[in-house]
């Protein structure tokens, strides 16, 4: 056959696919069954999160950080929380602290346990869905016990959390914890030890620990390159200094590492939260300086002491700029990696500017370098071990 | 004349009877599949349709009928009608030869094996036709796979008989389980049990069943080679995976387990099981194969195209051929 | 090291580029100018007390009638070795919206860049792949600066394809009745 004449196969993968997690869309060239070049596509979920945040008030904008990375909510709550928290200046009381990294190793256990369900779904191993999806159903009723909401919290508040946890709520989410390591090996029992799953994961998909900083992984997709970073030991907030766990590491960056690093850190949430109930002190859970919801007066009063400033060039106007416009970035340890917000203050009751690092960006972005070269199943296997949600990469 | 007209006629109410029992069992199997995976994933399955959701299966099947048939403005039309007929006529015929019962058989040919054998082949040409014609890509890739997979499997497969035809010295079904009588131990799986384990893996393949089941890969290519059908075209094709699926669980029973037949052994210890009609141990040792597919669709994840390849050609091959050499080895000086 | 010693490293090594620094909650930014923006970031990234071999995030901010140049094209960086963080902020004017890359630096700039570009407008020169990422290819205008509408009535800044859809929806409703 006279090669001039043939050409590669354009699949169109997504976005409405069922394994590419929401509306991805790759553009597959492939060569038989093995992939050439893969181009993702994105965009489809874009609802412009950082322009409405501008012309949304503080506490306005803390809902719709819900509807960012819908399967962990309250990290995402957390997060925008911390990083107006730390332009605030304000002290968020001990109880809340712990109330908080209770509630996100919860939603990290939750999303983790989507994740599972929907990585093994991929790959074939359908029975692992139920069962994950069992123990989800658990934790999404404690959320709802204490938040009145199932997905999409809006449980912390800036300088705490909106209401208090009782005891029977506890009570159960100590006998929850306590169960969870065994589920954790059913799931294991069906998977790990399974040479299937083992030859379809190991192997596959392999960046090394350079490359993986290089292009910006977090989260558990870094630390399966080996990788020692995780938010919560690096930059410790909330009550993360005060209880005690490991940080999970793989060692070969594959498919198989990735999803090990998770599985582990079931182990080490489940453990965090245990601690959480243990330590739990008595005491507020608002912060008195915290804003009301019916915003306060612009302009914000900034406690701006600690502003240290040196100017180079011979320009009036920057010192009047420096001290209008005061910038933060508060990261927080999200199920998926670094989620980071970057907040513009101009002294306004709304933000000048909010950036959302959403890691799932960046790890749709990795997509092209594991997939090309592999085979169509393997872009399948790939998608799931970097567990990314599209809400989150589009804003 | 006449001899001929009657031998025609008995033919014709002997395939009825067969046919409607079989398209019963075929619709109850689906309804067993969804039952048993459900309670393997903690669900409880069907429960709506009558009681246990009993009659779900007719009620599918009613939903099917009355669906609109839609054929894509795209597709080979002539092609795209005709696939799935082929696919399920194929399934159909090879039950033809397979014996239920002691005589219990439509027709009693000498070469029934390699009947079944090339029979079974011919369905694959309906699911490349079905993925060629449907002008999709998702369904060419399939229909592609599909057609690497069981040209592999296929020899797999028929090489793992070839320890049961020296052993019984027939290709003819019934002769093949009367044989297995003559040993003391009853069934040719324990001197072919490694005839027996290629035969089961190749019969998941060439059935496209989980861990195998790459043409219709759901998370890769969405369905394969079937995602363009829809209404009773669709129907069809999940008729024929089932017949299918028969088709090889019986196989297995006649070449392998003994047929209807008890092994002597064990009537020698529990004499009163020769009571049990043999019919009945036919469709217990079917079942017991069904209940295999469903198993492994409940625990199993799904292999990758270049590992199911060399799974076919570098260890199930080898392994049926060394089967045969063992077999013919101990022929000769036995 | 704490934030400002490595302020004083930058301003030591780029003593003209430097143009302020402020230091808020523990956390620093330098402002530069974007001309050499390319050589402080790959000092910093292979100076091996700084050690920046991660790039956390790439923004940038329109600062629309309160300073010229308007854009802030924003770099936070990251040491994983020595656990710190600094902001570089390179001055970006209206005219002549450009920048160097730095995608060659850090793989993950890609994506960031083309967000930028996608949202701001402002192109990185030497980038291998700049295009619109987040918004279809035939969108008119950038979004996240500040003369750009939040409202949903755009008027003509309406996206194209969206008014052939409306047009179409149109032709159908007047084909139905």
């Amino acid at each position: 056959m006279n090669p001039e004449n043939t050409r590669e196969l354009l699949i169109n993968m997504g976005p409405h696919h069922p394994a590419t997690h929401g509306v991805l869309r790759l553009v597959l060239e492939v060569e038989g069954e093995v992939i050439r070049k893969c181009i993702p596509h994105i965009g489809y979920l874009h609802r412009g999160v950082e322009k409405l945040a501008e012309d949304l008030t503080y506490v306005q904008a803390l809902p719709i950080t819900d509807r960012l990375d819908y399967l962990s909510s309250m990290v995402n709550n957390v997060g925008f929380c911390l990083a107006v928290e730390k332009l605030l200046g304000i002290d968020v009381p001990e109880r809340a602290k712990f109330i908080r990294t209770m509630m996100a190793e919860m939603a990290r256990i939750c999303s983790h346990l989507v994740w599972i369900a929907t990585h093994a779904l991929d790959i074939g191993a359908m029975t692992v869905f139920l069962y994950a999806m069992r123990d989800r159903e658990k934790l999404l009723e404690l959320f709802e016990m204490v938040t009145g909401a199932r997905l999409t919290v809006s449980y912390p508040r800036i300088g705490g959390v909106r209401c208090d946890v009782n005891e029977q709520f506890l009570e159960e989410l100590y006998k929850f914890v306590d169960e969870f390591p065994k589920k954790v090996e059913e799931y294991e029992t069906l998977i790990d030890q399974n040479r299937i799953w083992l030859k379809r994961t190991k192997g596959v998909g392999v960046i090394s620990a350079e490359e993986a900083i290089n292009w910006g992984l977090t989260g558990p997709t870094l630390r399966g390159s080996g990788v020692y970073y995780d938010v919560r030991k690096f930059f410790p907030y909330d009550a993360y200094d005060k209880v005690e766990f490991d940080v999970p590491l793989g060692k070969n960056g594959d498919v198989y590492d990735r999803y090990k690093c998770r599985m582990l850190e079931f182990r080490q949430s489940a453990k965090i939260i245990k601690q959480c109930i243990e330590k739990l002190p008595d005491g507020a859970i608002l912060s008195e300086n915290s804003p009301r919801i019916r915003m306060p007066a612009s302009p914000l009063k900034i406690d701006k002491k600690d502003i240290q400033f040196e100017i180079f060039i011979e320009d009036k106007t920057i010192e009047e700029f420096i001290k209008k416009f005061t910038d933060v970035y508060a990261s927080v340890e999200s199920p998926r990696g670094e989620l980071g917000y970057y907040i513009v203050c101009d002294d306004s009751a709304k933000p000048y500017r909010m950036r959302v690092r959403a890691p799932s960006f960046v790890h749709v972005g990795v997509l092209p370098r594991l997939c090309e070269g592999s085979l169509i199943a393997d872009v399948i296997a790939n998608i799931g071990s970097i567990d990314i949600v599209l809400g989150e990469c589009d804003r | 004349m006449m001899e001929t007209l009657s031998v025609i006629f008995v033919t014709i109410i002997k395939t009825a009877i067969y046919f409607g029992i079989l398209m019963l069992h075929v619709a109850y199997a689906t309804y067993a599949e969804r039952k048993v995976i459900g309670h393997i994933q903690l669900r409880l399955g069907p429960m709506v349709i009558g009681p246990h959701g009993i009659l779900q299966p007719i009620a599918d099947v009613v939903k099917l009928i009355f669906k609109e048939d839609i054929i894509p403005s795209n597709v080979d039309r002539r092609i795209f009608t005709i696939a799935p007929l082929i696919s399920l006529t194929a399934a159909l015929s090879t039950f033809a030869v397979i014996p239920v019962n002691d005589g219990w058989v439509i027709s009693d040919i000498n070469v029934g094996i390699l009947y079944v054998l090339g029979i079974a082949g011919i369905g694959t040409y309906g699911i490349i036709f079905a993925g060629w014609s449907s002008n999709s890509k998702y369904a060419f890739l399939g229909g592609l796979r599909s057609a690497a997979q069981m040209i592999s499997y296929e020899v797999a497969l028929a090489m793992s008989l070839v320890g049961v035809i020296l052993m019984a010295e027939s290709f003819n079904l019934t002769e093949i389980v009367n044989k297995q009588q003559e040993y003391w131990y009853g069934m040719f799986l324990f001197p072919q049990i490694i005839g027996y384990f290629v035969f089961v893996v190749a019969m998941l393949a060439e059935t496209n069943r989980v861990p195998f089941d790459l043409p219709e890969a759901e998370t890769e290519l969405v369905a394969g080679y079937f995602v363009e059908y829809s209404g009773i075209r669709f129907a069809l094709f999940y008729l024929a995976e089932y017949l299918a699926m028969f088709c090889m669980s019986a196989l297995a029973t006649i070449c392998f387990w003994g047929g209807w037949t008890v092994p002597a052994f064990l009537l020698k210890f529990f004499p009163f099981l020769e009571i049990v009609p043999g019919i009945i141990w036919f469709i217990l040792k079917v079942y017991f194969h069904i209940f295999l597919f469903l198993w492994l669709r409940g625990t199993l994840p799904r292999y990758r195209y270049d590992q199911l390849m060399a799974i076919g050609w570098k260890v199930l091959i080898p392994l049926a051929l060394l089967n045969i050499v063992i077999t013919s080895l101990f022929k000769y000086y036995h | 090291m704490k934030p400002i010693e490595i302020v004083e490293k930058v301003k030591e090594k780029f003593p003209k580029e430097v143009l302020w620094f402020r230091c808020f909650r523990e956390e620093c930014d330098i402002t530069v100018n974007k001309e050499k923006i390319k050589e402080i970031l790959s000092y910093l990234k292979s100076s091996p007390a700084l050690e920046f071999d991660y790039l956390i995030d790439l923004t940038a901010v329109d600062y629309l009638g309160f300073r010229e140049p308007r854009f802030d094209v924003i770099y936070i960086l990251m040491s994983i070795k020595h656990r710190h963080r600094i902001r570089i902020n390179a001055q970006v004017p209206e005219q002549g919206c450009c920048i160097q890359t730095v995608s060659d630096l850090w793989a993950t700039a890609q994506w960031f860049e083309r967000e930028v570009f996608d949202m701001f407008g402002i192109v990185f020169n030497g980038h291998p792949d700049l295009r619109r990422i987040l918004l279809p290819e035939d969108w008119i205008g950038f979004p996240l600066r500040k003369d750009y509408p939040v409202g949903s009535e755009l008027g003509d800044k309406e996206w194209e394809t969206f008014k052939e859809l409306k047009n179409m929806a149109k032709g159908w409703k007047e084909d139905e009745s």
